[in-house]
This record gives structure tokens, C-alpha cells and sequence, in this order.
């Protein structure tokens, strides 16, 4: 417990340092402090496999029975390093950004962003429905403020929807979090939250349907699925390509995350009566994200889409009740942080030239700035799924397990992958090759710089290690994974 | 020959009371003796020691485990008893301090020069710019203090009755003293004063009746004729009926919430301060008090009534929230959907928790613990927005108010996500607590429907949120130089919110210990 208290901890004082007058010693002394993070992210790591990471508990609210209790499996594992690994990357993306909106200091923006990661940091790792709810919900601030304190044109409408959005789903929640008060004092006469506990409670039809649902449209809304996803594009349109890279890649996958460790740990029963529903919802976002992707004017608002159609292949994938499409489902929360982190990095660091990100402003990118078009387009092929890419792995288990259960279910999800093809490959068209625009060569003089260049890259290779190597991820999840499919007793 | 009983009195279990009241005292024979320069500031000091001289007491005997029935059984001094007390104390503490603050008005208070003169006239600019003022403010909330503090633990409806007066009139008055829009100032005073005179009406009423059913008017002895299969159960629910009104009115709830809004809006800022915590705090803890234990054997019949008005009141005080402009009246509408929320738990009348667990009435007081804490600092706040004729208090002016002053923005922001409940506050923790008593009390459509209201009620909080920190700072408003009079409620305020937010766990335990009433 004392070293994964320690992990989000250190972000949290970083955030804590910022309301200090650093002047301008804050950049490096925020990201000292996210890279701090991602070093003791590698303890972490090494202590789980080394297998000397103790869960804990200490108790925080013992009137409601609620705990301090963290700790990791393979699933918080992988999105711990996530997290850690893609805040320092964020951060140097937008080294100069806080600048050059100017309308807050530039501490503020890196205390959000470094607050956001403590949080995001302990959602990941709570074990206690309470715990997770406090935090699940005390995300939603930092972000609000980060759309609306460096967003762009309608920031504060993005933000002000944005947080509603993110506040219902919260509220729904609240009232399983109360329910589940009631029901552990109705079963035992002691009130848990303690999740291990609560998971061996006996089955309670009075109770188990309205949690299940109410937890379930919580983490809807947070994964954005259609139609519940609008708030996306909206945030995503206003904010900064950093900030937005925090919202998709480690924000919502608490969504999806939430669904497996939650309402299928807690209602096997109920979540497999309603899995006919989640399935047809994940394919109506696959392939609805997919399309309104392909007619998406804005390069930012086409990468939210692209993203509600991934979320789509994560929760079918969850579903499933199979341990390689739940596999599927973990690897691929990763695989999208990565590639979604990379997409935005290279757009942010291409709409910054230009001023616009409409697709109509460009064209004829690539005889002006190769390198970025170059990195553009291996972002786009993970995202597509390329074999070779690590998102290639994971849309392939999660097809397999589909496929498994019921043919016709991949049979239409694989008509997202072809759509995925056209909305990237169109946007490449559109947007880097055929003649220079007059505007673009007038803005965009130069090519990535050494530090655009090292984000870029090093997001990009991540991707490219994890196709090559995806047992390096896969071995890690595929325990949470067969734990949860006998938890539900799927195959 | 029935002997009569000679009177005890237990002066030292009845200390904290007696010391504010000497203390009132004390502050109008000095109104008497002293100087008018030298007045305001013996009245501050008077009022502060007076008040923590009683909390020393307070704590002292709470300690000491002093509980039991007073003064011949019209004090029950109990463990809820207790905790209003502390409560008390402490809010009083803190918006009394609020009331001392002369800086934001070029060397005068918050109160008018000559209460006694006609607005705009000339006698009232004479005594304005000799620099007169009220300090009689200061015992008069004093004397109010003490009311509210009987009222928490009175023993029988007679005791509840006197207290209530002794409560209220002195606010009635103090509502009428706002030293900007006179005219308002007086318009909320008499309308306070003409409702919450039917209000009492209704109560004395409704205790009559009680009396003509049980005999008694004492709360144990109501408690078991209630219980009891007596004739003439009309006497019963015609006296709770009218009882209820009373004390509804008091909270504010939904259809007796009318006087609400206008006199949070026409009373000086930091006597709506007091007056919005410590009032709704006294009036809730009796409800509790009648309703529980009193008329506990009767819960079927109150409680689906109850349910509907807490449901009315959470609609009403969310929808027309909704649409105000002005930042006090705002504040008091959330005012009403809080009494609303608060009510769930009271129809929950969740009693039978094992040990270690909080009750409805644990809920209730945590909330209430919360609330009390950024009401205050709230209010404080916004004596501090100003503009040239005196507190700004259009929300317009309000936008852009982080770009003047990051940190109070920053701090109303605290105190308005907590009114919201958002998590990591000490206004969630309340809110959880009080639908948790609800739902395990039986009412889950009641809890489920409260957290309904809640995420309508976050939008109008995020939109001061969204003025505050979003919007182009507004013409001709400023952040007045406030003494530590008003920075220090402010501060320990959201010190507490965020405290009760992460930390509820020493809070609970006490009042996990102290949440059953005496029967």
C-alpha cells in the first residue's frame, strides 16, 4: 500500500508545488515531477513482478464502512503505466502551449494536468467503490478546468458540457454507491465498500439490477458510446490536442475499465442478461463513430469519432464474456491511449502552424513538413489497425472473441475496420498529399523540431514495440482476463 | 395533600446557555454605560469571549458526560443536544465575526447608521455621516443564540414554544438593519416578521391541540401516549399537522418558503449568514426532536407527507435557482433545495444502526455541520464583491472575478462545489449521508429522486463557476480589503469544507456517539 499511495502522491505534490511563484522554473519542476511519477510507475512495475506489491487497507470512513484500499492487478497495471508514461509525453507536447493561449499562468495548466494524473493514478488503483467514485468524479474538475482555461472558441460551452455530462454519470452512480451502502448493511449488518467483500455478498435480486444499471450508465457516459457521446467531440474540438490525449486516452478508459472490474465483478448475473444491449450499443458506436469520423470537417473533432468507434471494439470486446476478447478489450485500452496520444501530439503540433484545424485549411503537407506527415501517417496506420501495429492485436482478439460467441457480431464490427481505413487514409489524402496550399506553405515553414520530433517518436515506437511484442502486455492482462470470464462464467 | 416539588435548576449543565445570555446582557448594558466611539469594539469582544466561554463549557460538560433531563424536564440535554450546541457556538463564532468587519464600508459596518429613520432621509445622512451605528447587533444575535439553543434541546413543546420567540424576534430585527437598499431591508424584515408571527400562530396552535391528546406537553410523556391506543386521534394529527407547519416554516420548506428568498436578499449579508445556517440548524434538530421521539410512534402518517413536501421543495428551490441573477438570491434558493435534501433524511427516520454507524439524525447533523461552514464563508465572500453604491451582487458582476482575485474565486469555487456536492468536499460527504439514511430507511425512490435534483441543482452552481472563471472581468466591480474579521470565517470555512470532504472519519465517530435522542 505504501508504495502505491507514494505513486499518486508524488503528482499531487507536484500539483501542490505549483501554486508556488516558480516563475519560470515551473515547467521544469512539473515535469520533473511527471517523470518522477513514471520512474516510480517502474518500481511499481517491478515490484508486481517481482510479486512483492502487498495490497492494503486503512480505514478512512469506518462509520460507512469505507477504506483506503489500493492496489493492482494486471489491468491497473498496464493503466497505471499509461498514465504515467503518457503525462510526461503530454506535457512536453504542449511545451509552449499555456504560452501562447496566455490567458492563465502556465503553473495552472501544469498543476491540472499533474492533479488530473493523481487522480486518473488512484482511480486505477482503488479498491473500495467509495474510493473510486470520490475520485472518478474528482477527475472531471481538473479537466473541466483544463477545456476551459486553455481551450479554444466555445471553451466554456465544451467545458460546461463536458462537466454535465460527466456530473449525470456521476450522480447516476452515486445512487449505486448509496445502494450499495444499503445493500451490504441489508446482507451482513455492516456497512463495505471494500470490493473483495462486496463480491462475495450473496446475489440480491432486489438490489442487483438497479446498481448494475445505474454503474453501467455511468461508465457509458465516461466511454463515450453512442448516443451518449456527444460530449466528446465537443470537448475535444475545444480543448488542446494535450488535454484531449489526457480526456480520451485516460480519462474515459476508467469507463471501460469500470465495467470489467465493477459491474462484471459485482453482478455477473445481471451484466450477462444485458449484454445483448451492450453489444448492439458497441456496434452502433463502431460503426456511427466510424462514419461521422469519415465526414468530420475538423481534424480534432474526426479523432474524438475515430475514438467513440474504438470505444465501440472495447466494450464488444468486454461483452463477450471470452478471456481473449476481454483480453482484447484490456490490451486495446492501451494500444488506443498510445495511438489516440500519438494522432493528437502530431495534429496539435500541425494546427499550432497553421491556426486551424479544419480539414479544408490543408493539403500538400507532406512536400513541407515530411517528417510530421511521415509520423501522421504511422499514428493513422495504428489507428487502422495495420498489422504490426499493437492495435492490430488487440482488434484481432477482440474479434476472435466475438467471432467465438456470435459470427455475425464480428462480421459487422469488421465493417468498422474497413471504415477505419477510409476515415484515415482519407484525411491523409486530404490533408498532406496533392498540391501545397498557399496558406500552408505561408504557415507551416518548418518541420517537427527535436522535441516534437522525440514525442512523436517515442509514442510511435511504444505502438510499433507492442505489435511486434504484444505478449509484453498481454501477459500481464490475460489473468484479470480469465479471473473476470470465470467470475462471469463465459468461456 | 400533594406536595409541590421545589424547582432545581442545574446551573452548571446550563452554563453555555447562561453564559451567552449574561453575555447579551452584559452587551446592552454596556449600549447604556459606554461612549458610542468606543461601543462597537467592547460588543465585539463581549460577544466573541462570551461565546467562547460557553463553548469551553459546552465541550467541558460534553466531556464530562453532563447529560440528563433539566430544570424540572424542560431541557433534555442529550447527545444531539450537545452537538447543536458546539455547532452553534462555533457557526456564531464565525458570523459574528463576520458582523464585526468595517473595513469594506470606509470605517462603518454592514448595518445601518439609524434604524429608526426613514430611508433617504435627511436624519438618516446626518446620523450616517456622524458615523453612528448599530452595535446593538451584537447581543441581539446573541439573544438569538441562546434561543436557538434551547430550542435544540428543549425538553417539552412549552420550552420549544418560549425558545422560538427567543430565537426569532431578535432576527426579525436584525434583518431590517441593512445599511444599503433600506427600503428592501425593511420590506424583508416586516415580511419576516408578519409570516413567522402566523408561523408561531401555527405552532402554539398545534401544541394546544397535542396538549388536548395527551395530556402533556412534555416530549417523553407525548412520546407514549402516541404509542398508546388513546381516543381521539384527530386532537393527534390536526396538532402534528400545525406543529409541522411551524417548524417547516422555519427551515424553509416547500409551501412555507415564500420569505426565503426576500429576506435572505433584503437582510444585512452577514446577518443572512448567521441566520441561514444557525436558524435552518435549531429549526431541523427540533423537527427531529418532535418528530422522532415525540411523535415517533406516528411515522407512517408523517412520513409519506414529509416525502411529498421534500420532493416540492427540492423541485421549487432547484427550478427557480435556475433562473436567478442576483448571487444572494441565488444562495437562498439553493438555501431551499438544501432544506429539501436535508428532509430526506428526516423521512427516512432511519434509527435502528448498529454501533459505530450514523442515523438519520447523524446524517442530518453531518450535513448540516457542512452546510454550516460554506454558508458562512458564502455570505462572507460576498460582502467582499463590490462596487462603487456598495455589495455587487448581480451575477454579472460576478464574471471574470478570478482574473481580480484568484484566490477568492478560487475559494467561492470550493464553497459552491460543495453546495453542489461534488466529491472531495465536505458537502458530498453530507449529501451521501443523507440519502443513505433515506434509502436505508425505506424511502429509495426518495434518495434516487434527490440525486436527480442534485445534478440539476450542479448547473447553476458551475455557472457562478463559469462567470467567475470564464468571462471578461466585469466594469467597476472590486474585491474590497477586508480585515481578518471576514478573511478568517472565509478561511476557516473552506478550510473546513475541504477537511469534512477528506476527513470525515473524527466528525462521524463524534457524532456516531452523540446522534440518539433522550426518550
Amino acid at each position: 500500500m505504501f508504495w502505491l499511495t507514494c505513486l499518486g502522491l508524488i503528482p499531487l505534490v507536484g500539483a501542490a508545488a505549483m501554486c508556488l511563484p516558480l516563475k519560470g522554473a515551473a515547467k521544469p519542476v512539473g515535469l520533473a515531477f511527471s517523470l518522477a511519477t513514471l520512474a516510480m510507475a517502474g518500481v511499481v512495475a517491478g515490484l508486481y513482478f517481482n510479486g512483492s506489491l502487498p495490497a492494503g487497507t486503512a480505514d478512512w470512513i469506518p462509520q460507512f464502512g469505507v477504506q483506503w484500499a489500493v492496489s493492482l492487478d494486471g489491468m491497473g497495471l498496464v493503466m497505471v503505466l499509461l498514465t504515467a508514461i503518457l503525462t510526461p509525453a503530454v506535457l512536453i507536447a504542449e511545451w509552449d502551449t499555456a504560452e501562447r493561449v496566455g490567458r492563465w499562468p502556465v503553473n495552472a495548466y501544469l498543476g491540472l494536468v499533474l492533479l488530473l494524473e493523481s487522480l486518473c493514478l488512484y482511480v486505477f488503483m482503488a479498491d473500495d467503490v467509495l474510493l473510486f467514485y470520490l475520485l472518478f468524479e474528482a477527475t472531471l474538475l481538473p479537466m473541466y478546468f483544463l477545456i476551459g482555461g486553455f481551450g479554444q472558441t466555445r471553451r466554456a460551452y465544451a467545458a460546461m458540457k463536458f462537466l454535465l455530462f460527466g456530473l449525470a454519470g456521476g450522480l447516476v452512480m452515486l445512487v449505486s454507491v448509496i445502494g450499495v451502502y444499503v445493500w451490504s448493511v441489508d446482507a451482513t449488518g455492516q456497512p463495505t465498500y471494500y470490493l473483495p467483500d462486496l463480491i462475495s455478498l450473496p446475489d440480491s435480486p432486489q438490489f442487483g439490477w438497479l446498481l448494475m444499471i445505474c454503474f453501467l450508465i455511468a461508465f457509458i457516459l465516461k466511454a463515450p458510446m453512442v448516443p451518449v457521446h456527444t460530449w466528446l467531440p465537443t470537448a475535444a474540438e475545444a480543448a488542446t490536442p494535450g488535454t484531449s490525449t489526457l480526456m480520451v486516452g485516460v480519462m474515459d478508459k476508467i469507463g471501460t475499465f469500470g465495467m470489467i472490474k465493477i459491474c462484471l465483478a459485482l453482478f455477473p448475473t445481471e451484466s450477462k442478461a444485458i449484454a445483448p444491449v451492450m453489444i448492439g450499443l458497441a456496434l452502433l458506436s463502431i460503426l456511427y463513430g466510424a462514419l461521422a469520423a469519415i465526414g468530420s470537417p475538423n481534424l480534432l473533432r474526426l479523432v474524438a469519432y475515430t475514438s467513440v468507434s474504438h470505444f465501440g471494439f472495447m466494450v464488444l470486446g468486454i461483452y463477450t464474456f471470452t478471456e481473449v476478447g476481454t483480453s482484447g478489450a484490456i490490451f486495446y485500452m492501451v494500444n488506443h491511449g498510445f495511438s489516440t496520444a500519438a494522432l493528437f501530439a502530431v495534429l496539435g503540433f500541425l494546427v499550432k502552424r497553421r491556426g486551424s484545424a479544419k480539414v479544408a485549411d490543408y493539403g500538400g503537407v507532406q512536400t513541407v513538413a515530411p517528417v510530421l506527415s511521415g509520423l501522421l501517417l504511422l499514428a493513422g496506420l495504428s489507428s487502422l489497425a495495420l498489422p504490426g501495429m499493437s492495435s492490430f492485436v488487440s482488434e484481432f482478439m477482440v474479434m476472435a472473441g466475438a467471432w467465438s460467441q456470435f459470427w455475425w457480431v464480428a462480421a459487422i464490427a469488421a465493417l468498422g475496420t474497413v471504415l477505419a481505413a477510409v476515415y484515415i487514409l482519407l484525411m491523409y489524402q486530404r490533408t498532406m498529399t496533392g498540391p501545397v496550399a498557399e496558406t500552408v506553405k505561408q504557415t507551416v515553414t518548418s518541420d517537427l523540431g527535436a522535441r516534437e520530433r522525440a514525442v512523436a517518436g517515442v509514442l510511435v515506437a511504444f505502438i510499433l514495440v507492442l505489435g511486434f511484442f504484444p505478449n509484453l502486455a498481454l501477459g500481464v492482462v490475460e489473468p484479470v482476463a480469465a479471473q473476470t470470464t470465470l467470475l462471469v462464467g463465459g468461456k | 395533600m400533594t406536595q409541590i416539588p421545589a424547582p432545581t435548576f442545574e446551573w452548571l449543565e446550563l452554563a453555555p446557555v447562561l453564559v451567552v445570555l449574561v453575555a447579551a446582557c452584559v452587551g446592552i448594558l454596556l449600549e447604556a454605560l459606554l461612549r458610542r466611539e468606543s461601543r462597537f469594539l467592547a460588543q465585539i469582544v463581549v460577544a466573541e469571549v462570551g461565546l467562547l466561554a460557553a463553548l469551553v463549557f459546552a465541550v467541558a460538560n460534553w466531556r464530562e458526560g453532563r447529560i440528563g433531563s433539566l430544570a424540572m424536564g424542560s431541557v433534555s440535554l442529550d447527545g444531539p443536544a450537545y452537538l447543536s450546541w458546539t455547532a452553534l457556538l462555533v457557526f456564531g463564532l464565525l458570523a459574528l465575526s463576520v458582523f464585526a468587519e468595517r473595513n469594506l464600508n470606509d470605517g462603518a459596518s454592514s448595518f445601518v447608521a439609524s434604524a429608526a429613520s426613514i430611508p433617504g432621509s435627511r436624519h438618516e445622512r446626518e446620523a450616517s455621516a456622524a458615523g453612528h451605528e448599530h452595535s446593538e447587533v451584537f447581543p441581539l444575535a446573541l439573544f438569538s443564540l441562546a434561543g436557538m439553543m434551547v430550542f435544540t434541546a428543549s425538553g417539552d413543546l412549552l420550552t420549544m414554544f418560549v425558545a422560538l420567540e427567543v430565537m426569532s424576534l431578535p432576527l426579525y430585527l436584525l434583518s431590517g438593519l441593512a445599511r444599503q437598499r433600506r427600503l428592501l431591508s425593511h420590506e424583508s424584515a416586516l415580511k419576516y416578521f408578519l409570516l413567522g408571527s402566523f408561523a408561531s400562530a401555527f405552532f402554539l396552535f398545534g401544541m394546544a391541540l397535542l396538549y388536548g391528546y395527551a395530556g402533556s406537553f412534555d416530549i417523553a410523556a407525548l412520546n407514549q401516549a402516541v404509542s398508546a391506543p388513546l381516543l381521539g386521534r384527530g386532537f393527534l394529527y390536526a396538532g402534528m399537522g400545525l406543529l409541522a407547519v411551524g417548524l417547516l416554516f422555519k427551515i424553509g420548506v416547500v409551501p412555507f418558503q415564500s420569505w426565503v428568498p426576500d429576506v435572505y436578499t433584503g437582510a444585512p449579508t452577514p446577518v443572512t449568514g448567521f441566520m441561514a445556517i444557525c436558524t435552518k440548524l435549531a429549526a431541523l434538530v427540533g423537527l427531529a426532536r418532535v418528530f422522532f421521539v415525540a411523535l415517533g410512534g406516528e411515522r407512517w402518517t408523517w412520513q409519506p407527507v414529509l416525502a411529498v413536501l421534500a420532493v416540492l421543495t427540492m423541485a421549487v428551490g432547484v427550478v427557480l435557482a435556475l433562473t436567478q441573477t442576483d448571487i444572494k438570491r441565488l444562495l437562498a434558493y439553493s438555501a431551499i433545495s438544501h432544506a429539501g435534501f436535508l428532509l430526506t433524511a428526516v423521512v427516512g427516520a432511519y434509527q435502528e444502526v448498529g454501533s459505530g454507524q450514523v442515523n438519520s439524525f447523524g446524517a442530518i447533523a453531518f450535513y448540516l455541520i457542512a452546510y454550516g461552514f460554506s454558508t458562512i464563508a458564502a455570505f462572507a465572500v460576498v460582502t467582499m464583491v463590490r462596487n462603487e453604491s456598495g455589495e455587487a451582487t448581480r451575477l454579472s458582476d460576478w464574471a471574470g472575478l478570478a482574473k481580480r482575485n484568484p484566490w477568492l474565486a478560487s475559494a467561492f469555487a470550493v464553497l459552491l462545489l460543495s453546495f453542489a456536492g461534488i466529491p472531495l468536499t465536505g458537502g458530498f460527504i453530507g449529501k451521501w449521508a443523507v440519502f443513505a439514511s433515506a434509502w436505508a430507511g425505506g424511502f429509495e425512490w426518495l434518495a434516487i429522486t434527490g440525486v436527480a435534483f442534485s445534478l440539476v441543482a450542479a448547473y447553476f452552481y458551475l455557472k457562478v463557476i463559469v462567470a467567475m472563471f470564464f468571462l471578461e472581468p466585469a466594469e467597476g466591480v472590486e474585491v474590497g480589503r477586508a480585515s481578518a474579521f471576514t478573511i478568517a470565517p472565509i478561511a476557516v470555512g473552506v478550510a473546513a469544507t475541504v477537511y469534512l470532504g477528506l476527513f470525515p472519519g473524527p466528525v462521524m465517530d463524534l457524532i456516531a456517539a452523540a446522534q440518539v435522542f433522550a426518550r
